[in-house]
């Protein structure tokens, strides 16, 4: 048996969800290979190289993976998956896109987000939000699977793979690149973070985001989230969103700010180890999760801590 | 262009579940039923497609049982053209439904199939990813602005950074994510309309497609619970709590 890890690369480098996929991976259980898929990427295999437990890295170097487009990405995996009894990659904005089409191409069902691995075939996810969980047993002899990585403990590093070269897949050439506008934070990456500070739609305002927030943030070292409506009032960009249809985070300390805890924000926020509530209304949702509630006015509390916090 | 729409009756967004006690499921027994509602997005955009002049012809699909065709009349009165519903009280997993569209789509010929990202009951995220893959056609996923352009459409994408436009030939397959649009409300005299625009009732039979679940349901459980913890009364005593109590900072 042979799992295949699809990694998350960025630039020259990996992130910390290949680990925790890889730990996903071993709970199937066989030898554990990873495709590292990009331009330049050398050094991303080598990073991939050094997970312990890994027993080899396919690297394919092509310009056609250098902004991760499906229709050659897809092809790629499909071209290599013949070897490998399953296929996972994190349920980041990557593998939502590209695994589905692996799937239906090797037609397959794809298991979505799983958060466990009860057996080589059956698999826990998240339905409803997070309001029910679904267990699922696969016929399907190769399985595709994403992985909601902060479900899982990342690898250790501390391994020396081989890393194998292998050839690229070709492009159909039915899509292209036009460009990307990323959002510059010197922050911690919202779904890895330790701690999260989220605002909602309470701040009123990207300038009270920045006067009331970021200063909190920045002063426990957290990455910043946001609620829905905080998103689509524009205070912050889409990639803050934290729930069902945003980011799913798991941090140690999750603080929301003037949030009132609608179930699709709970959906992504709610394994969090502590939960920090502030708000006005001492009716908030949000406070049935919380483990510690301050009902108070956000604009004299969330200051106060910062300050409390020097 | 002629616009393709799949639309899911789902658990209305606003309704809390539940599961249920022998475990097989989640309760929708008397439970208000919507169209899901990143579809209700892709309706729209299709609409607002065709008022700039993009498009010529808005076809609503729907894949469930006969009490579907609420939900493409709905996408009727919002300003679709006609509907069809592909009937089945078994449930379809996405690579199924998957399939099915690509019966429709030969027999359509679409240009532009739009279809929500993800429905709001599986959380699957799946079925536009499939669809282009078995046409063999481009994918622009989670879009938060579609723009036409001459045998093509240029499509932003909602991504972890930040946003990413890409080019896609058409024909194409795009996915909605939430800030692409904001769907309107059907009026009175539209919603009337609808009720006379040509809506084809099939059956999943009728495509010769092998739809049979390649997942079993195991069961279906209530997520862990998390128990509401203790309200404090100054900022000085969440900083104490936080420090002594939880250690998390």
């Amino acid at each position: 048996m042979a799992v295949l890890v699809i990694a998350d690369v960025h630039g020259n480098s990996i992130d910390d969800s290949t680990h925790k996929t890889v730990t996903a991976a071993q709970a199937i259980g066989g030898d554990v290979d990873i495709l590292v898929a990009g331009e330049g990427a050398g050094e991303a295999a080598a990073a991939a190289a050094k997970i312990a437990g890994v027993r080899k890295v396919l690297h394919a170097d092509d310009p056609a993976y250098a902004n991760r487009l499906a229709e050659p990405y897809a092809d790629l995996i499909v071209k290599v998956a013949a070897d490998y009894d399953a296929i996972l990659k994190a349920a980041a904005t990557t593998g939502k896109n590209v695994m589905p089409r692996v799937a239906a191409l090797l037609d397959v069902m794809q298991i979505s987000e799983i958060v466990d691995v009860v057996a080589p075939d059956t698999f826990t996810r998240p339905i409803y939000a997070g309001n029910a969980m679904q267990t699922v047993k696969s016929s399907d002899a190769k399985k595709v699977i994403t992985v909601r990585a902060t479900a899982f403990k990342a690898a250790e590093e501390g391994g020396s793979a081989a890393v194998e070269t292998i050839d690229a897949a070709g492009n159909p050439g039915i899509s292209e690149f036009v460009g990307e506008e990323l959002t510059k934070s010197d922050r911690p990456e919202l779904t890895g973070a330790k701690i999260v500070v989220s605002g909602g739609r309470a701040l009123g305002g990207s300038k009270e985001f920045e006067e009331v927030i970021f200063p909190l943030a920045d002063k426990l070292g957290a990455a910043v989230g946001a609620s829905r409506a905080a998103v689509d009032a524009g205070y912050v960009p889409n990639d803050y969103q934290v729930g069902q249809t945003g980011k799913v985070v798991a941090p140690e300390l999750y603080i929301a700010i003037g949030i009132s805890g609608a179930i699709q924000h709970l959906a992504g926020m709610k394994d969090s180890k502590v939960i920090v509530a502030i708000n006005k209304d001492e009716e908030a949702p949000i406070f049935q999760v919380a483990d510690y509630g301050l009902v108070a006015d956000l604009f004299k509390a969330v200051p106060e801590l910062t300050e409390a916090l020097g | 262009m002629k616009i393709l729409v799949p639309v899911k009756r789902v658990i209305d967004y606003n309704v809390k579940v539940r599961v249920k006690s022998d475990e097989t499921g989640v309760d929708l027994a008397n439970v208000k039923m919507s169209m899901n509602p990143f579809d209700e997005i892709a309706v729209e955009e299709a609409i607002r497609l065709k008022e700039a002049g993009n498009a010529e012809e808005i076809v609503a699909v729907s894949i469930g049982p006969e009490k579907a065709q609420d939900q493409i009349r709905q996408a009727l009165a919002m300003g679709a053209d006609r509907g069809i519903l592909i009937k089945t009280d078994e449930t379809v997993e996405p690579l199924g439904v998957a399939k099915l569209l690509q019966k429709v789509v030969d027999e359509e010929k679409p240009d532009l199939v739009i279809l929500g990202k993800q429905a709001i009951d599986d959380d699957s995220n799946q079925t536009g990813q499939m669809l282009a893959a078995l046409l063999g056609w481009p994918q622009g996923t989670f879009a938060s602005e579609v723009e036409k352009g001459d045998g093509s459409l240029n499509v932003t994408r909602e991504i972890d950074g930040g946003l990413q436009t890409i080019k896609i030939n058409l024909p194409a397959v795009v996915t909605t994510d939430l800030r692409l649009n904001e769907p309107r409300y059907a009026s009175l005299p539209n919603i009337m309309k609808a009720k006379k625009k040509p809506l084809d009732v099939k059956d999943v039979a009728d495509y010769g497609v092998d739809v049979a679940p390649r997942l079993e349901v195991v069961k279906v459980t209530e997520p862990p619970k998390r128990e509401a913890g203790v309200k404090v009364e100054s900022v000085a005593d969440l900083v104490e709590k936080l420090k002594n109590e939880a250690g998390v900072i």
